[in-house]
C-alpha cells in the first residue's frame, strides 16, 4: 500500500545520495545480520518416520497394550453388573398397573415389587443405579433450562429467576424454585431393595443416599439461600415446581445437610446426562464390615414407588445393581480396544520388519557398485 | 448557469475540451464573456480516510472481504435469533482482526495524513501581484508562476519559463518519479527565457495551451503563445519544456515556471494507482476450499434442519412433558422456526470456516515474507542491497513457477557496457590501452600514438561523441551554476558522465579515452576536444531515441558552419537508409561483433545543403508544435531526415555476464522450470548471449522464427517447425524468435505458436518491444495449462512484463529503480533467483500448503462432532463444547503451532533443496493443494472426528460410570472427553507432519496441550461470577480423576495417529518422493557431520563451487546425489547439476563452432 504511494518522506531519504556529499558514514549497510534465526539455520531436530524408526515404537506399543488390554479387560470382568427393567411395558410384568394409571395429581402413590434373584454374590460396595431411556436430558430447550445462581443460593435468583428457565419459570405468579425444566422432571420414583431369607423373611437392605452427588456441586456449585436452616423461611414466597408433590425444601426434611438445594438426589438430576439412554446414580450399599458379601446371592424383591411416567416418549426405566473397580463400572469396551490396538501394532510391526529388513538390503546392494 | 450546477454535482466532468488553456499569471483577457476553465487545487490527497469517515468508510471496506462479511452474518444471525452459542464466540474473534485491521490502516493512513500535509504545507515562492510571494504548497493555482531554487523538488506540473541561465534551461533528476539517476536537461522557449526576474516576468504576456493531464511522463504536448509588442509568437511545448512534480532541480540556482497541472491532475498524481492485485495459486485454491467447505457446512445445517422436523413431527419427541415448550415458542410461525432452526445450525456448525484462517494466513505471509529480506545469500555485498518484499501476498508463487521469462541486458548481464571494438570505414578495430588498433596490428608499433588519426577515423570518433544525449556532471556542483566550461576545462578529471544508456556512456568514454573529449553542452553548443583542440558545434535539433525508430540523431553546426546530421542506432534500422560507406563490410563486421555477444551500434553521418536543412527546419519546426498527433508527424519527419545516409562504422560494447547466470539457468531448467529469455537486443547479440550463458546449449537443435514478412510465410514457417520437432523429438530445442515474426505469430496462429513453444527447452525472443514482451506473457500465462508465469527484469521496459506475470521480479540494477518498484520481490543479481526460487519458494509453499490443509483439517475435527452429537440430542442444536471452547480452539489452543510450523518448516536443508534443483518439480502444479490431498486431509478430519466421537461415545456405552466412585458425568463431561481427544490428537497430528522440530515448535505444540489443560482447570475451578451458567465447574477435574478417561483419551489418540503414521511409513518407503528421499540423505550425511559443518557448508553465496569443487572429483556425484535405495531416472537427474556445470565451463569458448555451421 505504502509503497505504491507517493512518498515525501522517502524522497527526503535519498536526497543526501542523490546530492552526492553522502559519504560512507551517512550510508547504513544494509548487510542482514548472520544469526541462526534470520537466516532460518536454528538448529532443529528433524526426524524421519522411517520403518526403522517407528518400528521399536510399534513393538513397544503392542507390548504395552496388549498386558494393558488384558488387564483392564479381566477389571471390567469381574465387575457384577445386574439390571433389571421396571417399567412395566408389557402385561406381565409386575408395574404394569402403576405404568398405565398414571397422572402427576395423584395423591396415592402407586407400588409395584419386582422380583429378581442373584445368581452369584456381590462383594465390596454395590452401587445403585436408576436408567432411563429415550429420555433426552441433552435436548437444548432442557439443558440451558435452569438458573445457576439460583441453584447456588442466590438470593435474587430465587426472587425472579432466570428467563431460561421459561416454561417453568412461575407459577401462580409466584417465581419457581428450583426454576426450569430439568428441576421439574426430578425422577421421583422410590426403589427400595429387600432380600428374601431363604426361610421367606424380608429384610430390607440399607441404602445409603449420600456420596452419590459430586463433592464440588453438592459442597459449591448447589447452595441453600442462606444457610441450610429454616428452609421454609427462605423459601417463602416461591412456588414448587409444578411437577413436584412436595416443595424442595421437603425433600429431605429428615437431614438438613441433605435438603433443599443440596438434596443429593437432585443435583445428581441435575447433571444432565449426555446421551438420551442414561444412568444416574440412586443409592449405594456399603459393604459389610465383616466377612460376608454386600449382596449375597439369592432371592431379592425390588419395591418400586412408581411415579415417574415415561410411556408417552415410549421410554425405560432400569434399576441396575452395580459393583464399581477403580476404572468405574463394567465396561469392556478400554479392554477390547487396548488388546486390538495392541496385537495390530504387533503384527503391523513384524510386516515393518519385513519390509525394513528387505529395505536395507537393497540399499545395502545398492550402495555397493556406486 | 445550469451547466455550473451540473459541474458542481460532477454530472458534467469539467474537462470538455481536449486542452487546457493557461493564462500566465492568471491574466485572463479582459472581454466579459470568457468563462475560466476549473482546475483541481495543489493539494495532494493520497490518504483514503478522513476523522469522520474513518470508522464506516473503513468497515465497509473490510466488509467487502467475502470472509469477513460472511463472519458478520454469523455473527448478526447469532445476535438475531436464539442460537445455541453465544455471539461471542463469533463476535469476539471478528472484532479482533476487524480491529487490528482498522488500527493496522488507520496508521498507515495517519502516515499518509502526514505526508500529505508535510508535502501540501510545504513553503513554495509563487509570483502575485508583482512581488515574490511565500504560500503553502497546496495553494498553487494553475497559472501561477513559481520559483524553484537549487536542489529544491517541484511542487507542481511547471512550464519552464525561465533559469537563471543565460539559455533558459536547466538540468534536473527525476529518481523518484522513474528511478533514472542521470541529469536531464529541460529548456524554455526563448520568447520567455529572458525573463528572469519578477518584474520581468510581470510584464510577460503569454498563453499556454496543452493537453489535459495524462499519466504518461514523457508525453507533453502543448504550445505558448507570447505577446511581444503587440506580436504573437507560437512555439511548442514538449516533454522537454515541462517540469514534473517530483523531480529535483540540480546544477541550476532558480527557475521560474507555470504551473500547468495541479494536485491530483500533477503527472505524479496521476500514476499513483494501485497496482493490480494479485493472487497467488494457492489462495485461489483456497478459495476454492472454502467454497467446498460452505457446500458441506450448508448441507450439513439443511440436513439436520430436515431430519430435526421429521424427528419433530411426532409430539413425544418434539414436546415430551419433562421439557415444554414456552407460549412464545408454541406460538411462532412454522415458516419462521424452520428458517431460525436452518440458521441456529449454520451458526453452530460455522466454525468449519474458521475466522483464523484469514488471521493465521495474513499473519504468515507477512512475518514469512521476512526471511527474503533477512537472507544474507540474497544480499549483495558490493552493492549494499538486500533482497525486497513488495508484496507478501505471492510469497507461496515463488516455489510454483513453471516459466522465467528474463530479460537479457542488465539482468543477465552486468549493463556494465565496455567498449570493445569498432568498424570504421570497413575496418575493424580494437581499443587496445585506450587507443585505437586495427585489427592484424600489434599496440606496440611506437609511432601509433603519435601518428594522427585518418579522416574517418576522427570523423567517426566525434560522431560517437557528439552524438548523443550524455550529461556532465561535476564534482564541486557547490561552486555555483554558472558555466560548466570554466570547470571543464583544464579538470576534465572530475568531470563525470550521466547518461539514461549505458551505451553512450561506454561511447562517451572511450572515445575520452582515445583524445576526442566531449567537455560539455551548454545550450545549443556541444564543446569537444580533440587532443586537447577545442571544437564548438552548435546543436541544432535533438531527435531523440525512441523504441521504435531504435536509433537517435543530432544535427549539429560544425565549427566551418556546416550542417551534419549524426545519427546512431540499431543496424537495421539505419543500414537500410544508408547510402554510401563500406555498407557491406560494416554489416559484416555488425555481425561479427554481435557472435561475440557485443552490443552493436552503427553510426552514420549525412551532410545537409543550405537549402535541405532550411526544409529540415521548417518541418521539424511544424511537428514540433503541432498539438495534434504530434508523434506521428514527428516520427514522419524523423524518417524523412534520417535517409541517405553516409554510413561512418559500428560499435561494439560488451556487456559482461553476471556472475553464475550459467549455473541458475541450468538450475532452473533442472527444477523444471522453462526459460525464456526476452530481449531488445538484435538476434545474433541475443543467441550468442544465449549460448553463454547456458541458455542454450550445444547439443540443442535451434530453431528460428525470424524475419517473417508475411502472414502465410509464418503461418508456413511454425508448421515446419512443429514438424521438425515432431519428426526429431530426442534432442532438445530452442527457439528463437524475433518481435516482428512474433506479433505475426500471435495474430492469427497462436495455437500452432504455443505448440511449438511448448515443446522447446528454450525459447529466446528478440527484438521485442517492451509490450510485446507483457504480451508474451499474456499469452502463456492465458495457455490452457495456465502455467505460473515468472519475469524477472531490471529496466522500466521490463514493467509492463514484471506486472503481466504471476510473479515480478525487479532486478536493482544501474536502469534505476521503476523495474523495482513495480515489481513484487526485487533482488541485485540474476543469480539470487535460484535460491529464490529453489529454497524460498520451496519453504513457502510447503509451509503455507500445509497451513490451509491443516486448518481445514482442524476445524473439520473440530465441528463434526458437533455434528454427530445431533444425532443423539433430537438435532436439538444443543452443543457439544461449552461457548469458551468453541471461541478459544482457534484462538488459543491450536493457532500457535501452526503458526510457528508455518513460519520455520522445512523439510529439506537450504543447501540441499538448492543443490537439487529437481526437489522443485516435487511441488509444481500446486501438488500438495490438488484435490486429492484434499480430499485427503478432510476425509482423515472426518475419520478422525468420528474415531473422537464415536469412541467416547462407546466409553460410555450404556452410559456406566467412569469413575472409581461410582459417581456420574453429564453430557458436558462427555463434551469436555472429546475435546481434549480431539485438541491433542489435532495437535499431535501437526506434529507428525513437522519435519524441522526448532525450539519453538516444541515450545508451542507441548505448550499448547499444556495451556489447554492449565487453562481448563482454571475455567473449571471457579464459580465465575458474571456467566449465567456454571456448566463446565469441575468438570474438567473429575474428567481426569477418572482413570477410564485417560485410558481412553490414549487410545482414541493412537487410535487415529496410527493408521497415518503407517501410510506415511508406507509410502516412504515404498513410493518415496524425491523430497523424501533427499531427506534421509540428509539424514545420513547428518548422522556423521557436525551440524555446524552443515551450517558452513550452506553459508556463503558459492555453494555452487563448493558443490562442483570442493570434494575431490571422485567424491563429487556422491555428494551432490544421494545414494538412493533405487536410483531412478530422476534420481540420477538429481547430480547432473555437478556434470553440467563443469561441462558447460568447457563448452562455453566452443560455442562459435556450432554458430559457424
Amino acid at each position: 500500500m505504502m509503497a505504491s504511494n507517493y512518498n515525501a518522506k522517502e524522497e527526503d531519504g535519498h536526497q543526501p545520495a542523490a546530492i552526492g556529499h553522502g559519504g560512507a558514514g551517512t550510508v547504513k549497510n544494509k548487510k542482514p545480520d548472520n544469526t541462526a534465526f534470520k537466516q532460518q539455520r536454528l538448529p532443529a531436530w528433524q526426524p524421519i518416520l522411517t520403518a526403522g524408526t517407528v518400528l521399536p515404537a510399534f513393538f513397544v506399543i503392542g507390548l504395552i497394550f496388549i498386558p494393558i488390554g488384558i488387564g483392564l479387560f479381566v477389571t471390567s470382568n469381574n465387575i457384577k453388573e445386574l439390571e433389571i427393567d421396571y417399567t412395566g411395558g408389557d402385561m406381565s410384568s409386575p408395574c404394569y398397573n402403576c405404568s398405565q394409571s398414571y397422572s402427576w395429581n395423584s395423591t396415592k402413590p402407586c407400588t409395584c415389587s419386582v422380583p429378581f434373584s442373584l445368581d452369584q454374590p456381590f462383594e465390596s460396595n454395590v452401587f445403585m443405579y436408576y436408567g432411563l431411556s429415550n429420555f433426552y436430558q441433552n435436548h437444548r430447550r432442557y439443558v440451558k433450562s435452569r438458573d445457576d445462581s439460583q441453584l447456588n443460593g442466590d438470593k435474587a435468583s430465587l426472587k425472579s429467576p432466570s428467563k431460561e428457565c421459561e416454561p417453568y419459570r412461575t407459577s401462580d405468579e409466584k417465581p419457581i424454585a428450583p426454576c426450569g425444566a430439568i428441576a421439574n422432571s426430578l425422577f421421583n420414583d422410590t426403589l427400595e431393595l429387600y432380600y428374601i431369607d431363604p426361610n421367606g423373611s424380608r429384610t430390607a437392605i440399607p441404602l445409603v443416599k449420600k456420596g452419590i452427588a459430586w463433592w464440588t456441586d453438592k459442597h459449591v456449585k448447589f447452595r441453600n439461600p442462606g444457610g441450610n436452616d429454616n428452609l421454609t423461611v427462605v423459601f417463602q414466597g416461591t412456588s414448587k415446581p409444578v411437577n413436584w408433590r412436595k416443595s424442595v425444601y421437603e425433600l429431605d426434611p429428615s437431614d438438613p445437610d441433605n435438603n433443599g438445594f443440596i438434596n443429593e438426589d437432585f443435583i445428581v438430576w441435575m447433571r444432565t446426562a449426555a446421551l438420551p439412554t442414561f444412568r444416574k446414580l440412586y443409592r449405594i450399599i456399603h459393604k459389610k464390615p465383616n466377612m460376608t458379601p454386600t449382596l449375597p446371592l439369592g432371592q431379592y424383591i425390588l419395591e418400586v414407588t412408581y411415579n415417574y411416567p415415561v410411556r408417552s416418549f415410549e421410554g425405560r426405566k432400569r434399576m441396575i445393581l452395580s459393583t464399581i473397580s477403580w476404572m468405574g463400572g463394567k465396561n469392556p469396551f478400554l479392554g477390547i480396544a487396548y488388546i486390538t490396538v495392541g496385537s495390530v501394532c504387533f503384527f503391523l510391526g513384524i510386516v515393518l520388519l519385513i519390509i525394513h529388513h528387505k529395505y536395507g538390503n537393497r540399499n545395502h546392494s545398492a550402495d555397493i557398485p556406486s | 448557469m445550469l451547466r455550473w450546477i451540473r459541474q458542481q454535482l460532477g454530472f458534467d466532468p469539467p474537462h470538455q475540451s481536449d486542452t487546457r488553456t493557461v493564462y500566465i499569471a492568471n491574466r485572463f483577457p479582459q472581454h466579459g464573456h470568457y468563462v475560466p476553465q476549473r482546475f483541481a487545487d495543489n493539494r495532494i490527497i493520497s490518504s483514503k480516510y478522513t476523522v469522520w469517515n474513518f470508522v464506516p468508510k473503513n468497515l465497509f471496506e473490510q466488509f467487502r472481504r467475502i470472509a469477513n462479511f460472511y463472519f458478520l452474518i454469523i455473527f448478526l444471525v447469532q445476535l438475531m435469533i436464539d442460537t445455541p452459542t453465544s455471539p461471542v464466540t463469533s463476535g469476539l474473534p471478528l472484532f479482533f482482526v476487524i480491529t487490528v485491521t482498522a488500527i493496522k490502516q488507520g496508521y498507515e493512513d495517519w502516515l499518509r495524513h502526514k505526508a500529505d500535509n508535510e508535502v501540501n504545507g510545504a513553503p513554495v515562492f509563487v509570483v502575485r501581484s508583482g512581488s515574490l510571494v511565500q504560500t503553502r504548497s497546496k495553494n498553487i493555482r494553475v497559472g501561477d508562476i513559481v520559483r524553484v531554487a537549487k536542489d529544491e523538488t517541484f511542487p507542481v506540473d511547471l512550464v519552464l519559463l525561465s533559469s537563471d541561465r543565460a539559455e533558459g534551461t536547466c538540468h534536473i533528476t527525476t529518481t523518484s518519479l522513474d528511478g533514472e539517476t542521470n541529469l536531464k536537461t529541460h529548456y524554455s522557449v526563448p520568447e520567455t527565457l529572458v525573463s528572469q526576474s519578477v518584474s520581468r516576468l510581470e510584464a510577460l504576456h503569454a498563453v499556454l495551451e496543452c493537453q489535459q493531464p495524462d499519466a504518461d511522463l514523457y508525453r507533453f504536448v502543448g504550445r505558448i503563445t507570447v505577446t511581444q509588442q503587440g506580436e504573437e509568437i507560437v512555439r511548442p511545448l514538449g516533454p522537454e519544456n515541462l517540469l514534473l512534480r517530483g523531480a529535483r532541480l540540480k546544477n541550476t540556482k532558480e527557475i521560474f515556471g507555470v504551473a500547468v497541472y495541479t494536485g491530483m491532475e500533477s503527472k505524479m498524481a496521476l500514476n499513483y494507482k494501485c497496482k493490480s492485485q494479485k493472487r497467488s495459486a494457492v489462495e485461489k485454491s483456497m478459495n476454492t476450499f472454502l467454497l467446498i467447505y460452505l457446500g458441506i457446512l450448508l448441507f450439513e445445517a439443511i440436513l439436520s434442519t430436515i431430519l430435526k422436523y421429521a424427528w419433530q413431527a411426532e409430539n413425544k419427541w418434539d414436546e415430551p412433558f419433562y421439557n415444554q415448550k414456552t407460549e412464545q415458542e408454541r406460538n411462532s410461525s412454522q415458516i419462521l422456526k424452520f428458517i431460525s432452526d436452518f440458521l441456529a445450525f449454520l451458526v453452530l456448525y460455522n466454525f468449519i470456516i474458521p475466522i483464523s484462517l484469514y488471521v493465521t494466513v495474513e499473519m504468515q505471509k507477512f512475518l514469512g515474507s521476512f526471511f527474503i529480506g533477512w537472507d544474507l545469500d540474497l544480499y549483495h555485498e558490493e552493492s549494499d542491497q538486500m533482497a525486497q518484499v513488495n508484496t507478501s501476498d505471492l510469497n507461496e508463487e515463488l516455489g510454483q513457477v513453471e516459466y522465467v521469462f528474463t530479460d537479457k541486458t542488465g539482468t543477465l548481464t552486468e549493463n556494465e557496457m565496455l567498449f570493445r571494438e569498432c568498424s570504421i570505414n570497413g575496418i575493424k578495430y580494437q581499443e587496445i590501452n585506450g587507443k585505437l588498433v586495427p585489427e592484424g596490428m600489434t599496440d606496440d608499433l611506437p609511432d601509433r600514438s603519435v601518428s594522427p588519426l585518418s579522416r574517418e577515423e576522427l570523423l567517426f570518433l566525434k560522431a560517437v561523441s557528439l552524438c548523443h544525449t550524455v550529461q556532465i556532471s561535476y564534482e564541486q556542483p557547490g561552486d555555483g551554476p554558472g558555466d560548466p566550461f570554466s570547470h571543464a576545462n583544464g579538470f576534465s578529471s572530475q568531470m563525470e558522465y550521466y547518461a539514461s544508456s549505458p551505451d553512450e556512456k561506454a561511447l562517451v568514454e572511450a572515445t575520452k579515452r582515445m583524445g576526442v573529449t566531449f567537455i560539455g553542452s551548454h545550450g545549443e553548443t556541444m564543446e569537444i576536444k580533440t587532443f586537447g583542440k577545442p571544437e564548438k558545434f552548435k546543436l541544432l535539433h535533438v531527435l531523440e531515441f525512441d523504441a521504435n525508430r531504435r536509433r537517435m540523431s543530432v544535427i549539429l553546426q560544425t565549427p566551418t558552419g556546416e550542417k551534419v546530421l549524426f545519427t546512431k542506432g540499431a543496424e537495421s534500422a539505419i543500414l537500410p537508409f544508408t547510402t554510401s560507406g563500406e555498407i557491406n563490410k560494416t554489416r559484416v563486421h555488425v555481425d561479427e561483433f554481435a557472435l561475440k555477444g557485443l552490443r552493436t551500434l552503427v553510426v552514420a553521418c549525412r551532410h545537409f545543403s543550405v537549402e535541405e536543412y532550411e526544409e529540415v527546419d521548417q518541418r521539424l519546426h511544424k511537428a514540433r508544435t503541432a498539438l495534434q498527433q504530434r508523434e506521428e508527424r514527428l516520427a514522419e519527419v524523423f524518417s524523412f531526415i534520417e535517409k541517405d545516409l553516409e554510413l561512418l562504422g559500428a560499435t561494439g560494447v560488451e556487456d559482461k555476464l553476471q556472475e553464475k547466470v550459467q549455473e541458475t539457468i541450468e538450475a532452473l531448467r533442472l527444477a523444471g522450470i522453462k526459460v525464456w529469455v526476452l530481449t531488445g537486443d538484435k538476434h545474433e547479440t541475443a543467441v550468442s548471449v544465449s549460448l553463454s550463458c547456458g541458455h542454450f546449449h550445444r547439443t540443442m537443435n535451434i530453431l528460428e522464427l525470424v524475419q517473417q514478412k508475411s502472414d502465410n510465410e509464418c503461418a508456413e514457417q511454425l508448421r515446419q517447425l512443429a514438424r521438425r520437432i515432431k519428426e526429431d523429438h530426442v534432442i532438445q530445442h530452442g527457439l528463437v524468435v524475433d518481435g516482428a515474426s512474433l506479433s505475426l505469430a500471435l495474430r492469427g496462429h497462436e495455437k500452432l505458436f504455443m505448440e511449438v513453444c511448448k515443446n522447446c527447452s528454450a525459447v529466446l525472443c528478440c527484438r521485442m518491444a517492451p509490450l510485446q514482451k507483457a504480451k508474451v506473457v499474456r499469452l502463456l500465462k492465458t495457455s490452457p495449462e495456465k502455467p505460473i508465469t515468472l519475469a524477472i527484469g531490471d529496466g522500466a521496459n521490463d514493467v509492463s512484463m514484471i506486472q503481466e506475470a504471476h510473479v515480478g521480479i525487479g532486478i536493482m540494477g544501474k536502469e534505476g529503480r521503476q523495474a523495482v518498484q513495480n515489481s513484487d520481490y526485487a533482488i541485485a543479481r540474476f543469480k539470487f533467483l535460484s535460491k529464490l526460487l529453489l529454497v524460498h519458494g520451496h519453504f513457502y509453499y510447503i509451509r503455507i500448503a500445509t497451513l490451509v490443509q491443516y486448518f481445514f483439517y482442524k476445524n473439520v475435527c473440530f465441528i463434526t462432532p458437533q455434528f454427530l452429537y445431533q444425532f443423539f440430542c433430537l438435532f436439538s442444536q444443543q452443543t457439544l463444547y461449552d461457548s469458551v471452547y468453541l471461541t478459544l480452539y482457534n484462538i488459543c489452543f491450536t493457532s500457535l503451532p501452526i503458526l510457528v510450523y508455518s513460519l520455520f518448516e522445512q523439510l529439506v536443508h537450504p543447501h540441499v533443496l538448492q543443490s537439487k534443483p529437481v526437489l522443485y518439480r516435487d511441488i509444481s502444479k500446486n501438488s500438495l493443494l490438488s484435490f486429492k490431498t484434499f480430499l485427503y486431509w478432510t476425509l482423515l478430519g472426518f475419520c478422525h472426528a468420528f474415531a473422537f466421537f464415536f469412541g467416547s461415545y462407546i466409553l460410555m456405552g450404556e452410559d456406566t460410570s467412569l469413575m472409581g466412585n461410582g459417581q456420574m458425568f453429564g453430557n458436558w463431561t462427555f463434551g469436555t472427553l472429546v475435546f481434549t481427544v480431539m485438541l491433542i490428537t489435532v495437535t499431535l497430528k501437526l506434529a507428525l507432519e513437522t519435519h524441522f522440530w526448532t525450539w519453538m515448535n516444541h515450545f508451542v505444540t507441548w505448550g499448547s496441550i499444556a495451556f489447554y489443560f492449565i487453562f481448563s482447570l482454571f475455567y473449571g475451578g471457579i464459580i465465575w461470577p458474571f456467566l449465567h451458567t456454571q456448566d463446565m465447574y469441575f468438570v474438567f477435574v473429575q474428567l481426569l480423576s477418572s482413570g477410564s478417561a485417560w485410558f481412553a483419551i490414549i487410545i482414541i489418540i493412537i487410535i487415529c495417529l496410527f493408521p497415518d503414521i503407517i501410510k506415511k511409513v508406507f509410502y516412504r518407503h515404498l513410493q518415496p518422493t524425491s523430497t523424501q528421499k533427499s531427506q534421509m540423505e540428509e539424514d545420513k550425511s547428518s548422522v556423521s557431520s557436525e551440524y555446524d559443518s552443515a551450517e558452513s557448508w550452506s553459508r556463503g553465496e558459492d555453494n555452487w563451487q563448493l558443490l562442483a569443487a570442493s570434494p575431490p572429483p571422485a567424491q563429487g556425484p556422491a555428494l551432490c546425489s544421494p545414494s538412493l535405495l533405487r536410483p531412478t531416472t530422476r534420481a540420477s537427474a538429481a547430480w547432473t547439476p555437478c556434470a553440467a556445470t563443469r561441462r558447460g565451463r568447457m563448452d562455453a569458448p566452443g560455442w562459435a563452432g556450432w554458430w559457424s555451421k
